[in-house]
């Protein structure tokens, strides 16, 4: 099957840096797509290789089966939501949405009925006649997101697309952005640095560091089975352990994680385990977050509200499954 | 120090404020009356009577005709070729990053910081140098040059307030360069043009400095006004010009004014 989009060792280097280095990566079509890392990884680079504002240095990367350097973006047949909205100020939102048809020749009519629907799609029906400023900030999102969805286009990237929106807002139009993109089946491509955004929207993430691809896989496979120390501790906040203490649990020696939640925190005085002090706890609401000092080496245990929390300096003993542990590919 | 809404201005600071607008704005008045007096050969004041036959004697003036032409070709022109380069000029430097980007920004600004007469003296001197008789172009050229900073300020400032993505929105939603310009980038930054233009035709329009450098045998308007002022005969026909001269170039500044008044217009408060 043909990928949606598809990255064949794409380098793109702005003078020594190197923004995105040999890359390979395969978007299956109709895929809800993530790609997450911390700021200067390279993922908005690869969005901005893919949209085509910029060209690769090396490699190739292709749209549908099609080449797609030397393209340029208004030739593609993908559209996105810039992060900040970019919609345009001297046009009403109507006018705003109907801007890619009416630069493809569609007629008024025609074109402001197709805008219409797509407001109506974004549930922003009768604001056409608004103007971008008169509009709160989510309001404009989604007319940035129908903006792009009216050009009916086979990939929707979106650039950071909650980053400026309120916690509230933003957990609502992760739930709509997910329904709306099994409803038209397009391959949506999204860019995060929130780790819990790409885990709870994305089929699929891929974690970026330094220009690299670090890890490719399903929210599940990200979380519990990250392939290195960077993907442990970037996702998840898992605690990273070192081969030492490893080998001493599974015989091998290998870099290891343990999520917080598979760690037991008991009282000294029962049985036998990893033993430990508590240096602090943060109150998160529905769990309490407790940073442990286990012989020089630091852990975070989450435990469930209502627990009895320990006090702080108290020898504690951490206990877990074997199989909590999880073995990274990365070596010693 | 700060000033206070509710403290009350002492009459002083009144009158001497008052005063300074006298200053500064009764000679304009002056000119005015004196469009109207009887008195052709010297400026009698108060004027022994007063008259509109200077109005009708101007019209029929060949040579007020031909100055007044040639200022407004050339107003027009200088215009038109600063709009164009400086747009272009404030593009790029508010669009794209490159070596020695401010030393550009710093001597597209520096004509109008030198003195007219230094520009004119150059420009004469590098005409001179390279043979090229002065001419209607020539003028232009010299107005151009402080034209094209007018233009280029306002057009920098108004490409500053404009968010960069919106160009890069508009390729994504399929408009190529040109569509880009026309439909997004020319909307965005039209008023600032207009105001820029205004501007710089109302600049033009009185320019005597470098134009006594620059023109050879021909005479703008102001030049024209300069050389009528020695002749004593129908002098007040200088002045019905001057007025014409005041209203010219004040309406398109006002209307500058007001077009880049309202800051947060193109930023999208829309009506």
């Amino acid at each position: 099957m043909t990928s949606a989009v598809s990255f064949q060792k794409v380098s793109r280097h702005f003078g020594t840096v190197r923004a995105v280095d040999a890359v390979d990566l395969d978007i299956v079509p109709g895929e809800f797509f993530a790609m997450l890392g911390p700021s200067g990884s390279g993922k908005t680079t690869c969005l901005r290789l893919i949209a085509g504002f910029e060209q690769p240095t090396a490699g190739s990367i292709s749209i549908f089966g099609e080449r797609a350097e030397g393209v340029p973006p208004y030739r593609r047949n993908v559209n996105t939501v810039f992060q900040d909205y970019a919609l345009f100020p001297h046009l009403n939102i109507l006018d705003n949405v109907a801007y890619g048809l009416m630069v493809k020749g569609v007629g008024k009519a025609e074109r402001h009925k197709a805008a219409e629907d797509a407001l109506a799609l974004v549930r922003l029906p009768g604001y056409g006649e608004r103007r971008p400023g008169q509009l709160s900030g989510g309001q404009r999102q989604r007319v940035a997101l129908a903006r792009a969805l009216v050009n009916q286009p086979k990939v929707l990237l979106l650039d950071e697309p909650l980053g400026a929106l309120d916690l509230k807002l933003r957990e609502n139009m992760q739930e709509e952005l997910k329904s709306l993109q099994k409803a038209l089946g397009i391959t949506f491509i999204f860019v995060t640095h929130d780790q819990g955004e790409a885990l709870s929207m994305a089929d699929r993430v891929a974690v970026f560091n330094d220009g690299k691809i670090m890890q490719v896989g399903t929210p599940q496979d990200i979380y519990e089975r990250p392939a290195t120390r960077f993907v442990a501790d970037f996702v998840g906040s898992s605690n990273v352990l070192p081969p030492d203490f490893v080998q001493r649990y599974s015989g091998q020696r290998r870099w290891g994680s343990l999520r917080p939640e598979a760690i037991r925190v008991g009282k000294a005085t029962r049985g036998d385990g990893v033993s430990a002090r508590l240096v602090s706890a943060n109150y998160l609401g529905a769990t309490t977050r407790l940073a442990l000092d286990a012989d020089g080496l630091r852990l975070h245990a989450v435990v469930p509200a209502g627990t009895k929390l320990p006090e702080e300096g108290e020898a504690l003993v951490l206990t877990f499954n074997r199989d909590q542990l999880h073995l990274m590919d990365e070596p010693a | 120090m700060r000033s206070d809404r509710n403290q009350k201005t002492p009459l002083g600071l009144k009158i001497a404020a008052g005063l300074g607008l006298i200053f500064l704005h009764a000679p304009i008045l002056l000119i005015f009356v004196y469009a109207f007096t009887t008195e052709e050969k010297s400026y009698q004041w108060p004027p022994p009577g007063l008259t509109t036959q200077w109005f009708a004697v101007t019209w029929n003036r060949p040579d007020v005709w031909e100055a007044l032409s040639l200022s407004v070709r050339v107003a027009a022109i200088s215009t038109a070729i600063a709009v164009v380069l400086g747009t272009l000029c404030a593009a790029a430097v508010s669009r794209s990053k490159f070596f020695g980007r401010e030393t550009v920004s710093l001597l597209v600004i520096l004509p109008i910081a030198l003195p007219g007469i230094i520009t004119g003296i150059a420009l004469r001197s590098a005409f001179a140098l390279t043979d090229i008789p002065f001419s209607f172009w020539t003028i232009i050229l010299g107005h151009a040059t402080f034209c094209v900073v007018v233009v280029y300020n306002n057009a920098v400032a108004r490409f500053r307030r404009t968010s960069g993505s919106m160009i890069e929105a508009s390729m994504d939603l399929g408009a190529d360069g040109f569509q880009t310009f026309r439909y997004v980038v020319l909307p965005n930054i039209a008023t600032a043009l207009l105001a820029g233009g205004m501007l710089a035709f109302a600049l033009s329009f009185d320019e005597v400095i470098v134009t006594t450098f620059t023109a050879g045998q021909q005479q703008t308007l102001p030049i024209w006004m300069l050389e009528e002022l020695i002749r004593p005969r129908q002098r007040p026909v200088t002045n019905v010009v001057a007025m014409v001269v005041v209203l010219v170039t004040l309406l398109p500044i006002l209307l500058a004014y007001y077009l880049t008044r309202d800051g947060d217009q193109i930023a999208g408060s829309g009506k």
